[in-house]
């Protein structure tokens, strides 16, 4: 019964979308029919999947490299004290500023393209995940590095032993709300500064002939990749030896 | 200088094997010094229970970190065999009242923190002993979520034995416990105790609690804490709950806080 | 051990290092590359001078600062009650989750297309931009501020005969707020950076129309950096207000922890 519910009103929406859009005087608004036929024909042309791919390449490379850099860095930050009062203004000051607002200064130093777009989404990831490595230092019970230093660790012993393991499950979740992130950035990257990708896509099929069903079908794609690759990450926090760390 | 106290029952006749030296402590707060604790001496022997007794907030854990070596003492020294605590030591293992065992190793992964030096089958045979003493047989691959908080303190005393320490600080281990598995635990520790001879130090707010576990139980004033007394317990273990002396002793302890036992 | 005083001295002096070296090596980078487009951090200064001279300056924040917080304010008022009543009815929380879903991972941005027809090209659409950026994190924020309540105090509210509505008024909207407050900050900075995005694409005025027109209207690069500067300061300030929300005395106790 319980699963109906969440069914039976998705049905009622798209039902009322359906009606809404046969009442409408413009002709312009695509129905759920015409989405899935625009998708289709995505499809068919080879777009979708060409699209699909250019964004995930870009989302995956500028993501990595920000994990493979923020993290480390922000690990250093909690765990440094002096580090982390001289850097936080700093971050502070930058975490505002929208990844997109970056984009004459990555086109001026990569030019229009590929590595643009990858050098926005490590922007986009690099701060976020930086802070959240620096708290997860910072949150590690006093009691467990005491104990830790009780059996004679090293400070080195004592990151890798102790910090690293306390710190995982909250790295975990950051990584997966770093990804939602990036997701959303490489979409609106594409919108304004590249020629391909989902994101150009929309653009392109509203300019190129008002395809309305062309840019909501695109819509339709980049919600369910963004929650495939949501549910992805959440399937990490959910590994037996990380679960500790959600509540008891 | 040294400034030994005239207590008697402080002064130990051979070496003793934790010696605290006019320990004081005090904290910042907000711009205000505050004494918490005040020109300490106390002289624990091998293989002694000592209880440090005192009411929540009095300074009695402040005075084990200091001894543990986590904190440094305003004034004043901490010798175990003769050398001073400048830090946190293997030799010296505390115990937490909560929280102190690491969630993401298991029970054989958390016993055997300490022993990553050891050969692999010597590190083995250790935590499948303590695992045994500590009466946690059946759960080595366990992890702390699924284990009740009684448990979770014997893998923490198992995993503090398992190292081979002189000392065992002990800071309220039970409290975090409901008062069956109080009891129950005091009993295991003591086994433990009686199996291991080793020199423990405990520190609780329970007046039962220090009559039924200690040697000796050290009364602490409320703050800036000294000592007020300290009380030898000379009963043998085990220690009959109901027997006369043992409700001499506690009333004893009642009166020296300055409690009725009467409610 | 270290005496607050130090502290408070390294709390001051540190950040104000880091800058000095980050400007150094700024100004270094710029000279040595010998380009001619990348702003030094002077240049910046200048550019900021400039606009101010021109009255742009203030006319393009306050066109920012406008677009935000009405589409903040409209995200407020319609996601407030609707995280309410998801957060209160679980039935309801489940039926609409699979659209909340798909929705959550579509930037905002992608909805401008759709907006321009509904809105026409008029402030209407970036301001929906906004809200749409901010009104998930206020539902979600709500949601789980309510559903977070431990349930002894409705219990309580119930056991003194409170409604359903009493109790959301007296008893779970206080003991929610702390956290919800949170979560209304985190929607601010989301707002902020949609903003920012929006006035990129589809506006005239504002400081993403600053950027963007920069580059395009003469790469004027320095305007392009002074442009950021201000987004970030801007942003940091917001972010700060709303943090003195969090800190009133009436609010405190839902904090324990110190926040990033």
């Amino acid at each position: 019964m319980k699963r109906l519910i969440p069914f039976s009103a998705t049905t009622a929406l798209l039902a009322a979308w359906f009606l809404a859009v046969r009442s409408q005087t413009s002709g312009l608004l695509p129905g759920p029919l015409q989405v899935m036929r625009g998708l289709w024909e995505l499809l068919e042309k080879g777009l979708l999947v060409k699209y699909m791919v250019a964004s995930l390449y870009r989302v995956t490379w500028g993501y990595l490299a920000a994990v493979a850099t923020a993290i480390p860095f922000g690990l250093v930050l909690g765990w440094f004290r002096r580090g982390e009062l001289s850097m936080n203004p700093l971050i502070q000051l930058l975490r505002p500023i929208s990844p997109l607002a970056w984009i004459p200064i990555s086109i001026l130093w990569f030019g229009v393209g590929d590595t643009a777009a990858i050098f926005l989404i490590f922007l986009a990831s690099f701060l976020p995940l930086t802070v959240a490595a620096m708290n997860a230092v910072r949150n590690v019970p006093p009691t467990l590095l005491r104990a830790g230093r009780n059996f004679g660790l090293s400070d080195r012993g004592l990151l890798v032993k102790v910090i690293l393991p306390a710190a995982l499950p909250q790295l975990i979740v950051a990584l997966r709300i770093s990804l939602g992130v990036a997701w959303l950035v490489v979409v609106a990257a594409e919108m304004i500064a590249v020629n391909s990708g989902l994101g150009f896509l929309i653009v392109d099929a509203r300019n190129a002939g008002n395809r309305y069903d062309l840019v909501v079908a695109g819509m339709v794609m980049i919600g369910l990749i963004g929650l495939v690759l949501d549910i992805g990450m959440r399937q990490l926090e959910k590994m037996k030896a990380l679960r500790w760390g959600y509540g008891s | 200088m040294v400034v030994k106290s005239a207590l008697a029952a402080n002064a130990a006749p051979e070496a003793a094997k934790v010696a605290i030296w006019g320990v004081s402590m005090t904290f910042e707060t907000d711009g205000k010094p505050i004494d918490v604790l005040t020109m300490l001496d106390l002289d624990v022997r091998e293989g002694e229970f000592v209880c440090v007794l005192g009411p929540s907030g009095c300074g009695k854990s402040t005075l084990l970190n200091i001894v543990g070596g986590f904190l440094r003492p305003t004034r004043g020294t901490v010798l175990i065999d003769g050398e001073p605590v400048v830090g946190p030591d293997p030799r010296r293992i505390f115990v937490f009242q909560e929280r102190g065992v690491f969630p993401w190793l298991t029970v054989e992964g958390n016993i055997g923190f300490g022993l990553a030096s050891l050969a692999a089958e010597e590190r083995a045979r250790r935590i499948a002993y303590y695992v045994k003493l500590v009466g946690l047989s059946g759960f080595e691959k366990v992890y702390p979520q699924e284990l009740s908080g009684g448990m979770k303190q014997r893998v923490e005393v198992a995993r503090a034995l398992a190292v081979n320490p002189d000392v065992l600080y002990l800071d309220e281990p039970f409290g975090a416990l409901d008062s069956i598995t109080r009891l129950i635990m005091r009993g295991e520790l003591l086994r433990i105790w009686e199996a291991e001879k080793k020199t423990i130090l405990f520190v609780t707010h329970d007046i039962e609690e220090s009559v039924q576990l200690a040697d000796r139980v050290v009364v602490m004033s409320t703050r800036p804490a000294t000592i007020r007394r300290i009380v030898e317990i000379d009963m043998p273990h085990p220690r009959d709950l109901s027997s006369r002396r043992y409700i001499e002793l506690r009333d004893s302890i009642f009166e020296e806080i300055g409690l009725a036992h009467k409610i | 051990m270290p005496t607050r005083s130090d502290r408070g001295v390294e709390r001051v002096l540190l950040p104000i290092a880091a800058a000095v070296v980050v400007l150094v090596v700024w100004t270094l980078a710029v000279q040595i590359s010998h380009t001619n487009v990348f702003p030094s951090p002077g240049k910046v200064v200048l550019g900021i001078r400039e606009l101010m001279g021109k009255g742009v300056l203030w006319l393009y924040v306050l066109d920012s600062l406008r677009r935000v917080l009405s589409g903040y304010l409209v995200a407020l008022v319609l996601g407030i009650p609707t995280g309410l009543a998801l957060g209160w009815y679980p039935r309801l929380a489940s039926a609409f989750n699979p659209v909340i879903q798909i929705c959550r991972p579509i930037s905002p941005l992608a909805w401008m297309p759709l907006a321009i027809v509904w809105f026409g090209v008029s402030e209407a659409a970036p301001t929906f931009l906004i809200f749409l950026g901010a009104f998930f994190p206020t539902v979600v924020a709500t949601m789980n501020g309510v559903k977070s309540v431990p349930s002894i105090y409705i219990q309580a509210g119930r056991n003194f005969g409170l409604s359903a509505f009493a109790i959301l008024r007296t008893v779970v909207f206080p003991a929610a707020l702390p956290q919800v407050l949170t979560g209304f900050r985190l929607a601010l900075g989301i707002a902020w950076l949609v903003v920012v995005a929006a006035e990129m694409i589809a506006v005239d005025s504002g400081l993403g129309y600053l950027i963007i027109d920069s580059r395009n209207a003469g790469k004027r690069y320095d305007l392009v950096v002074a442009g950021m500067l201000l987004i970030g300061i801007i942003g940091l300030g917001l972010d700060t207000l709303a943090r003195r929300l969090e800190k009133l005395k009436s609010v405190r106790w839902g904090f324990q922890a110190e926040t990033a």
